[in-house]
């Protein structure tokens, strides 16, 4: 191989050797630009797959909150039951049950709290409803009264001797 | 179906109306409620607990869980004299009818009604791969039904068994602390028909909650301590043997 001519000049060389390395990294570049075309890609589909609200308060979407906040309300709450039927809440706060709410024993009524005329509570068994707690169980409190209900009203219905809203002897028999 | 470029592009900025409210979700449900007021708890006073199921049933009428899975439910205890570690335990369908008489005469023998505890280290929140199950601001366990894949870690993750995998959505349920009910100035189902007052709904962040006085003044325990989930539900009366 011939010897480079002295008469090149020194920056010569130098744009001679940087031209080199550019020719070979070209696929660097290309690769780059692949790379790149793909993370906006990825931000941009991120940004429209991930709702909004997620992350809000923490790494989970803040609106699934607000959807079971919004789920429909069964139990109308005694409150409600007391706005109306105010006759029951005067017997019923003198006895022994007047810690127990209505829908204790009548069951979900927020339908009927809406619509008072199109949805009535179904009429209770008190046999099945008084039993439900006052059968006697040994794990049950000594204190709570409990009877062996088919020896206690041979058969009868609780609300034959007992007012269920205000259920002593006395008051029940007076009804 | 053929479009002219003209109905495209009415119809272009009409769907992106439509996904961006689908992003944006749905509005505030309950106005006046302030999450940062709230850290909810319950007291379950075990020394009052007769056994009747109300809660069960409530529980199941309210949030419409399927027979056979519960979200909460009563457990009887029979501990026949020192041998506290060998209790006998029975829930019959989760004590939604009730109880039958005992077994065994004698002995001690009591009711545990069971929930989710809304820890506030919970192992189920941990393990969710998709960020489907979280505490709220309020300090209430939840699980986002549209984002649970149904993969049954949170389950295997709870120390208490208070989860389930809904046959019917193949998602994971539990205990909302009947949220929506709780966020509208309402107490819970199971709070609501309790006859005896065993469970009380308690806001922890209120300093006029009668929980406090309770508290301060009552031997109270919470379900497996040594798990350092910092349980939030608060038993009176709770018996070793209790796991």
């Amino acid at each position: 191989m011939a010897a480079e001519p002295a008469s090149i000049r020194p920056s010569r060389f130098w744009w001679n050797t940087g031209m080199k390395i550019l020719q070979d990294t070209g696929h660097l570049f290309r690769v780059a630009a692949v790379f790149l075309v793909g993370f906006v890609a990825f931000l941009v589909l991120r940004s429209l797959l991930v709702p909004r609200s997620f992350g809000r308060y923490g790494h989970y979407r803040a609106n699934a909150i607000t959807e079971i906040a919004a789920l429909p309300v069964h139990y109308a709450g005694h409150q409600v039951c007391e706005g109306c039927h105010t006759d029951v809440l005067d017997v019923k706060s003198k006895g022994v049950h007047k810690g127990v709410a209505c829908e204790s024993c009548h069951g979900p009524l927020a339908a009927h709290a809406d619509d008072p005329a199109a949805v009535t509570p179904a009429k209770l068994d008190t046999r099945i409803l008084c039993a439900r707690c006052h059968q006697e169980n040994l794990a049950k409190p000594k204190d709570f009264p409990q009877v062996n209900a088919p020896e206690h009203s041979s058969g009868a219905a609780c609300n034959t001797c007992h007012q269920p809203h205000s259920p002593a002897m006395n008051v029940g028999v007076a009804q | 179906m053929t479009m002219t470029r003209r109905q495209l592009l009415i119809l272009l900025p009409a769907a992106a109306i439509a996904w961006d409210s689908i992003l944006a979700g749905t509005p505030e449900a309950s106005p006046n409620y302030e999450m940062a007021e709230h850290w909810w708890a319950m007291l379950i006073d075990i020394t009052k607990c007769i056994g009747c199921g109300s809660c069960v049933r409530a529980c199941q009428l309210e949030n419409q869980v399927p027979d056979g899975y519960y979200r909460t439910w009563v457990e009887r205890y029979h501990i026949a004299d020192w041998e506290m570690e060998y209790p006998k335990v029975d829930s019959p369908d989760g004590g939604k009818n009730g109880f039958p008489p005992a077994k065994e005469a004698g002995g001690k023998n009591f009711f545990v009604p069971k929930l989710c505890n809304h820890c506030a280290d919970s192992p189920c929140t941990q393990v969710c791969p998709v960020g489907a199950t979280f505490i709220s601001p309020d300090g209430v366990v939840l699980v986002d039904q549209k984002y649970c894949l149904g993969c049954r870690y949170c389950v295997q993750a709870c120390p208490y068994g208070c989860r389930f995998i809904n046959p019917q959505t193949n998602t994971a349920n539990k205990c909302t602390l009947c949220y929506h009910r709780i966020t509208k100035g309402l107490t819970t189902a199971c709070c609501e028909v309790c006859p005896t007052g065993t469970r009380q709904l308690a806001n922890l962040k209120d300093p006029k909650d009668p929980i406090h006085e309770f508290l301060r003044t009552h031997s109270v325990q919470v379900l497996k301590p040594q798990m350092a989930t910092h349980s939030k539900c608060f038993y009176n009366g709770l018996d070793g043997s209790v796991r």
